[in-house]
């Protein structure tokens, strides 16, 4: 059933669309500012040619912002039901392709996860994010998570888990850690709390097991859990069993803690570890990155140095300053302003996102408005937190301002796809 | 399923701790923690110091000493060195292979991309050899420098020297503003007035990137400063009679010091042996160093300032005029030339007076006359008696500028001795000691130990009749005049009139028949000297030759002191080479009839030495 176009624009949340240009303006001057120069002409385009202009990243940015916008207008003019339709063929073209890409991929920065298509360069484990988002909505709107049908549960961690374990066999753990995320979407949908709980907790224990000598803290959780039952012997008796199965695992994990560090993570995972709990352990090494950008940030002071002043960004001192660690850029020449104004925009974000998936009729929808924002929401929180040093260095971009094509065309699909099926909200109800 | 809703603000709540988080987090290291701006700028703000040009050095008379000359250091920058023919660049730079390799390796080890130093102290005519050829050896450079030359081969014991600084001296807070690499003065006037003939540091603040490389001027060099030239030093020596005792004290040990009494200006310093001021600078100027340290004769050993002797004889004057003051003696007073008391020079007349005593340095005389000031009757226990009249009679003897440093522009100066009953208690025990153990003091022997500057001073101050200034080198700064305390009048507290009454006596030892310094006069051409030779007992070889004296007596513009070790007697040796340098200051030559002088005088090289 055709609309016209200016109903259609009409039911478009421009809100977000709105925010999603700011940041991929304030983005683009951060990468402009990060790729800036003194020593670059001072109008580049009457003295450059187009080859010229293709080495900085501020100029391929503006390509790749130019290509998002007809990304947008291709994803807006499909017809919403082709996401749903169509969400595990897509599926499964991708699985194919993540299995496929280590084996055709140049090795880059230790990794064969990049694709390259001529002068472009593609990381399918970009776009694994909103097609498993689509696969798992699909299938959530099938199931009844609450329902507690074990069959359903094990089939949608299976959808799940496999990419990331793909994208694991390829060597880009960040990439893979973030389909932790989809767990907050399980959640809004009916997932059992305690997932989260135990999650969170045993997030605790480790933490504090490699920071607080072992036995101190075997100790002190030993005495808490005695106290809790000293003083309710009724709990006491019902819950014994449990009481000392939780206390065994907790002592399994905080002795664990050094086999799973020490065989299970890789050499350059345990260093980005130990210098997140001791910046100075590695200063040249992965020290250096996170030293160097909380120097950066830090610089910043309040109102920052301003727009192409941060010396940090500028000479180079911060690593992947126009990728990974762009926070730096926007720390150092807009100040604390600066990065509320960027912590703002995510949350206005959010916000809204999760506005605009509330406000979906159907479980596909929601679920999927969710998974969206749970995705930018790990993003922002681990890539931020390592610039300042609370989280470890791992390689994820900041969506919308980090440079690179693949990332921002991925946010843009996963932002804009969630607008397309907000956008035809309405007409889902004229049709029923 | 509605219920399900209200798990959205939990997810919404999740979203805001972390904001906050970071909030506070950022609040932290970008406002309240300071720490982060000073990395940044250490990681990008680079210093580049401008060495100001060095403040010149010139004698009283304008005529320079002590300039600056470009010397140029050969460069390298390790990583744009490319396919290095090592053969043909050591040939160029006439170094061994093994040096190139050696310095190559420190380069690399230094940085990658800065310039380091491979050869240094290039002089210009050397530079002109490798100039041409050094466009086929890429990543070297030529970089200017300035260094110390010399118009001079005399005093370079007060000049002293420049030098790189040292890893001592940086750890001093004196020196906290140099920097590993800098040029400063190490000793003499060099170190003495560094602070005014270093100049102002010019300082250039530049960013560099993260591998140091240069990327501009740091907020288009508001903060730089330019370098502003140091002030140049105005010397009161007068280079030809500087050039004239050093040559006369060739081949000997000792000093000579010659003030203009008037003002304490230094009109000649010397310490003999002597060296080349250039010696210490230039390339291969450690190795000169070490060899002038370890040579047996120690040239680098100051002597006026730093040799301390008993003054013999010439320190009769002061004994005299404290006693005079103090109302113990007058000049009529005489005293038995009684060898029992202490053995005299000669036999002479019987001192009658003070002149007479002058004259002929009566040592018997001295002692009576120190023995009068110590021995007061204050305490009728003679050692306490004895005990407290020392510590008079040294309070006054230190009026004089004995005992303690003058305070001259150079810093090596060492106080001498004017032992005090403090002395005399530690080593022979409290009251067990008299004046029979103390009155070598009154002839200049025993424990006392002056200095020849402060001889020299002495002189100056009897010659202006109880006052001087502090003997300095530096009459003019730059535009101004010397510093501040060597504008101020220090009185000996001893009555003008006392030295009246014994400069007479200081005339006859050189002009009258039969005087002690008889060699010294220069009545023949019409200066009259008023002088006092002297002999200091030496228990390690040889006597000390001194003399010590000012001229013309009736308008002294010279006061001098000169000591010759091992040389014997001071009549023979020291009083004719005094005569000499007062002729040359005051007559600007030499009558042709002491010429022979110049050859003859005694030294330890020639007479004395060879007989250990």
């Amino acid at each position: 059933m055709p609309t016209s176009p200016a109903r259609y624009s009409r039911s478009i949340d421009w809100i977000t669309v709105l925010i999603y240009l700011l940041m991929v303006g304030v983005g683009w001057l951060s990468v402009y500012a990060a790729s800036y120069s003194p020593d670059a002409p001072e109008n580049p385009f009457s003295h450059l040619s187009f080859q010229e202009l293709m080495a900085f990243n501020w100029f391929k940015q503006i390509l790749w912002i130019g290509t998002a916008v007809v990304l947008i207008v291709v994803l807006l003019v499909i017809d919403y039901k082709a996401y749903d339709t169509f969400a595990f063929v897509l599926y499964g073209a991708m699985i194919l392709l993540l299995i496929v890409t280590p084996f055709i991929a140049r090795p880059i920065a230790g990794s064969r996860s990049w694709l390259e298509l001529g002068p472009v360069r593609l990381q399918p484990a970009e776009f694994a994010k909103f097609i498993t988002a689509l696969a798992v909505s699909r299938y959530m709107a099938g199931i009844n998570l609450r329902q507690q049908n074990f069959r359903d549960q094990l089939v949608l961690a299976g959808l799940t888990l496999l990419p990331p374990l793909l994208i694991i066999a390829a060597n880009e753990t960040g990439q893979a850690l973030v389909f932790g995320a989809f767990l907050l979407a399980y959640f809004r949908e009916g997932m059992s709390p305690l997932i989260l709980l135990i999650l969170a907790a045993a997030g605790v224990v480790l933490i504090l097991s490699l920071l607080v000598p072992k036995l101190w803290l075997v100790g002190a959780f030993t005495v808490l859990l005695g106290l809790v039952f000293a003083f309710n012997t009724r709990i006491f008796r019902h819950h014994l069993v449990l009481a000392l199965s939780v206390w065994a695992v907790v002592v399994g994990m905080v002795f664990g803690v050094d086999f799973f560090f020490n065989n299970v993570l890789q050499a350059h995972q345990r260093k980005r570890i130990e210098v997140l709990i001791n910046p100075s352990a590695d200063p040249l090494g992965v020290g250096w990155n996170v030293t160097q950008s909380k120097i950066a940030i830090g610089s910043g002071g309040f109102a920052g140095k301003g727009f192409l002043q941060g010396t940090q960004t500028k000479f180079d001192f911060v690593p992947e300053q126009s990728t990974d660690f762009i926070f730096c850029t926007v720390g150092e020449e807009w100040g604390w302003v600066g990065t509320m104004v960027v912590i703002i925009l995510f949350m206005v974000l959010l916000g809204r996102i999760l506005y605009v998936a509330e406000r979906q009729k159907s479980v596909f929808g929601r679920t999927y408005g969710y998974c969206v924002a749970s995705i930018i929401f790990f993003h922002f929180c681990v890539n931020i937190g390592m610039t300042i040093g609370l989280a470890p260095v791992v390689g994820i971009p900041l969506p919308f301002f980090s440079y690179g094509g693949s990332s921002l065309w991925s946010f843009t699909t996963l932002l804009f796809i969630l607008l397309a099926i907000d956008a035809y909200r309405k007409q889902d109800l004229e049709r029923y | 399923m509605q219920y399900l809703e209200g798990r959205k603000y939990v997810v919404h709540a999740i979203f805001l701790a972390v904001a906050l988080l970071f909030a506070a987090r950022l609040f932290y290291i970008q406002v309240l923690d300071g720490s982060y701006k000073l990395a940044a700028d250490r990681n990008t703000l680079q210093r580049i110091v401008q060495a100001p040009y060095r403040g010149l050095i010139y004698d009283r008379k304008g005529q320079i000493l002590v300039q600056n000359t470009p010397v140029y250091d050969l460069m390298v920058v390790p990583r744009e060195v490319k396919k290095l023919d090592t053969a043909r660049f050591c040939q160029l730079l006439q170094l061994p292979l093994e040096e190139v390799r050696e310095g190559m390796k420190a380069a690399r080890a230094y940085s990658r991309v800065k310039a380091s130093p491979l050869v240094q102290n290039l002089s210009t005519p050397e530079l002109a050899a490798i100039q041409d050829n050094l466009i086929d050896f890429p990543g070297f450079s030529i970089k200017a420098r300035m260094a110390r030359s010399y118009n001079t081969k005399n005093m370079a014991h007060a000049l002293g020297y420049v030098g790189a600084i040292t890893p001592a001296f940086l750890e001093k807070p004196k020196f906290s503003k140099y920097m590993a690499g800098e040029f400063l003065g190490i000793t003499g006037l060099e170190s003495f007035y560094e602070p005014q003939l270093m100049g102002r540091r010019g300082v250039q603040y530049r960013m560099v990137n993260v591998r140091g490389i240069e990327k501009g001027a740091f907020r288009g060099g508001e903060f730089d400063t330019l370098s502003i030239a140091g002030q140049d030093l105005h010397l009161s020596i007068d280079s030809d009679l500087q050039a004239y005792a050093e040559q006369l004290m060739a081949g000997k040990r000792g000093s000579v010091v010659a003030l203009d009494p008037k003002t304490g200006e230094i009109l000649a310093f010397v310490s003999a042996p002597m060296f080349d001021p250039a010696t210490l600078s230039g390339k291969g100027m450690g190795n000169r160093y070490m060899d002038l340290l370890n040579n047996p004769e120690r040239p680098l050993f100051n002597r006026p300032l730093m040799a301390t002797y008993p003054p013999g004889s010439t320190f009769k004057l002061v004994n005299e005029l404290v006693a005079l003051q103090m109302g113990v003696v007058t000049p009529q007073t005489g005293f038995a030339c009684n060898w029992k008391l202490v053995r005299c020079t000669h036999r002479h007349e019987y001192p009658s007076n003070v002149g007479i005593a002058i004259k002929n340095s009566c040592n018997p005389y001295f002692y009576q006359v120190m023995r009068a000031a110590v021995l007061r009757g204050r305490s009728a226990n003679r050692f306490e008696d004895a005990r407290l009249g020392l510590g008079e009679w040294r309070r006054k003897v230190m009026q004089f500028g004995l005992g303690e440093k003058l305070g001259v522009d150079l810093s090596q100066e060492k106080r001498g001795l004017i032992p005090s009953p403090d002395f005399y208690d530690k080593r022979n025990g409290y009251h067990r000691w008299n004046y029979r153990t103390v009155y070598s003091l009154s002839i200049g022997q025993g424990e006392i130990g002056i200095t020849g500057l402060q001889m020299a001073n002495i002189m100056a101050t009897i010659a202006n009749r109880g006052w001087y200034y502090t003997p300095h080198f530096v009459k003019g700064i730059g535009q101004g005049g010397p510093l501040p305390q060597y504008t101020v009048r220090h009185t000996v507290g001893v009555d003008p009139i006392h030295f009246d009454e014994i400069i007479p006596g200081m005339q006859s030892v050189v002009d009258g028949r039969g005087g002690t310094g008889g060699n010294a006069s220069l009545l023949d051409v019409g200066i009259s000297v008023a002088g006092k030779t002297g002999t200091v007992q030496n228990p390690h070889g040889d006597d000390h030759a001194t003399f010590a004296a000012f001229a013309p007596a009736e308008d002294p513009k010279i006061a001098i002191a000169v000591f010759i070790e091992n040389a014997g007697f001071g009549g023979s040796s020291a009083a004719p080479l005094s005569a000499l340098l007062i002729e040359k200051y005051l007559r600007g030559n030499i009558a042709p009839w002491r010429r022979r002088w110049e050859g003859w005088l005694p030294g330890p090289a020639e007479r004395f030495v060879k007989h250990h």
